[in-house]
């Protein structure tokens, strides 16, 4: 038989997530802080809202840019939040989370060999994203002296003639690091020095703690050369919905629809029922969970100094991203041995790009119980070092 | 900080002041001396837990009761609430909006004696005009706590 395969997809290396996962699940008695998404329920009014639209026979294709009354929910959102003005008729897209929308964006934004730069640590696919999308991605690997965050040093280091689409991952996952509103704008040079594009992926603005998140669009000039990707997975605890949506100028968001049409057709029709009710009469869930997480970071920063372990101070997202270079253990090492010594499951943090080596990524999406009990077993492990 | 600590303490009551202090970015000391205020002022009136008493071997049944009363010439509701609320029996005691006046709820031993102690303390008294008396079959959820339902993480154990 003739190889069934498409070369570029089987060269892709799978994440460095996958194989944690499968020793994990070969543990049944491991307990976890690996987690990536919230342990608070999505809020009851918001589900209810999904039961009744199912209850009424809500079971039909929406159109395929998303509800209109969803949309028209977002833009009045994402005004509400960064003075940011979106034509919910042309501009917005509901996504199957904010994953689909990355997928889509580069795909519309890049020719064969265009370089795509994503600061990493990151999130695990936009590098196989930009690969699919027959792009060249191109890391640029942040420094903990710059506590995770994207200089315009670094960037444009990194530009070359092919450069195209600058990636924004803010509120960071897995450091936790976030861009302020200053930091942000002493990118904006660069940016059109070389007539950079920029894809954000803010689906953990809502996870900042001390200042309230700021969107790169809302920057003057700078809405007209940027997608914007947010979604209700951890602003809502709404992961398993699969809801994301993107913002962007009409010339780029009639392209991403159009694939999205031929892809997905429309994402899931009772989560944007759901989704609609989040948006209205969410702000103290999200407010009293935004609380907890921020407590729970509190603890897990002040845990690990009187451990002794370097963590720098992440203001956002559900991470922290502890050092554990003084060990002596690569990060895959660390916690392949945390996992069978303790049972404790951590991601190392090269599973988010090379420059995560020396990290573990820790999630707070736990109760202060659980976060103890992680916690002692980490102890025991590094004092057994 | 005062509403934050009430929002911890309403949730876990026991918990430790040292990791309290921690999870909110302050000194024990600050935290206790807040809550010592608001013990003082009568923001924080006690510290209560929360029981399923069908598990274990005590008998224990709960009524709501509906109470109708005329009020007093001057004092309004407070002398009258004040005579209902002071039997040992009540567990709470609220004014209400609508078509009655009260709501009273008593634990007792038996269904007789939350009878009794209606028919001979609480019906008798001048004020109240009438009771309706509502008996708890099953109690599913208090004070945010449904009582039956162990908590299970079911999220994959690594996730991005």
């Amino acid at each position: 038989m003739r190889n069934p395969l498409n070369k570029k997809i089987v060269n892709i290396e799978p994440s460095g997530i996958r194989k944690f996962f499968d020793i994990v699940n070969d543990m049944p008695d491991a307990i976890s802080l690996g987690v990536g998404e919230p342990d608070f329920d999505t809020p009851y009014n918001v589900r209810e809202e999904g039961i009744y639209a199912l209850e009424k026979g809500r079971t039909f294709y929406t159109s395929n840019a998303g509800l209109k009354e969803l949309r028209v929910e977002i833009t009045k959102y994402i005004d509400r939040k960064y003075d940011l003005h979106y034509d919910p008729m042309k501009e917005v897209m509901v996504t199957v989370g904010g994953s689909e929308a990355i997928d889509v964006a580069l795909r519309c934004m890049c020719d064969p060999g265009d370089e795509v730069l994503i600061p990493q640590p990151s999130y695990v696919s936009y590098i196989p994203c930009a690969v699919m999308a027959d792009a060249v991605p191109v890391p640029i690997e942040l420094k903990v002296e710059n506590k995770f965050k994207l200089t315009p040093e670094e960037l444009e280091e990194h530009i070359t003639d092919k450069t195209k689409v600058l990636i924004l991952p803010f509120p960071n996952n897995p450091t936790g690091a976030i861009m302020t509103k200053e930091e942000l704008e002493a990118l904006v040079p660069i940016i059109l020095k070389y007539d950079l594009m920029v894809i954000t992926d803010e689906i953990y603005s809502e996870l900042t703690y001390g200042r309230s998140h700021y969107s790169f669009a809302a920057i003057p000039g700078m809405k007209e050369r940027t997608v914007m990707i947010n979604g209700f997975s951890k602003a809502f605890a709404m992961t398993g919905w699969r809801l994301g949506y993107a913002c962007a100028p009409e010339i780029i968001m009639k392209q991403m629809i159009k694939l999205h049409q031929f892809a997905i057709m429309c994402a899931p029709t009772n989560s944007q029922f759901a989704a609609v009710e989040a948006l209205r009469n969410c702000d103290d869930d999200v407010k009293r969970m935004t609380e907890a997480y921020n407590q729970r970071r509190r603890f897990l920063l002040n845990a690990f100094k009187e451990m002794g372990i370097d963590c720098f101070d992440a203001e956002g997202a559900f991470y922290v991203f502890p050092s554990i270079k003084k060990f002596g253990l690569t990060s895959d090492e660390f916690a392949t041995k945390l996992l069978m010594e303790q049972k404790l499951a951590v991601v190392p943090g090269t599973a988010f790009g090379a420059s995560g080596e020396g990290y573990v990524r820790i999630s707070y999406a736990y109760s202060i119980e659980s976060l103890k009990e992680g916690l002692s077993r980490i102890k025991k492990f590094i004092d057994s070092l | 900080m005062r509403e934050e600590i009430l929002n911890i303490l309403e949730k876990n009551s026991r918990i430790d002041i040292k990791d309290m202090a921690v999870m909110l970015g302050t000194t024990e000391i600050e935290v206790a001396n807040t809550i010592a205020d608001m013990e003082k002022e009568h923001i924080i009136c006690g510290y209560n837990t929360i029981i399923d008493w069908d598990k274990t071997s005590e008998e224990k049944v709960t009524a709501l009761i509906e109470v109708k009363v005329t009020p007093q010439r001057g004092l309004g509701f407070d002398s009258i609430a004040q005579r209902i609320y002071q039997f040992d029996e009540i567990t709470s005691c609220y004014l209400m909006s609508g078509g009655f006046d009260f709501t009273v709820i008593i634990e007792g031993k038996t269904m007789k004696s939350v009878a009794q102690f209606v028919a001979n303390k609480l019906a008798p008294l001048d004020s109240v005009l009438s009771t309706s008396t509502h008996f708890v079959l099953k109690k599913y959820k208090d004070y945010g706590k449904v009582l039956d339902a162990p908590v299970k993480d079911e999220r994959m154990l690594v996730t991005p």
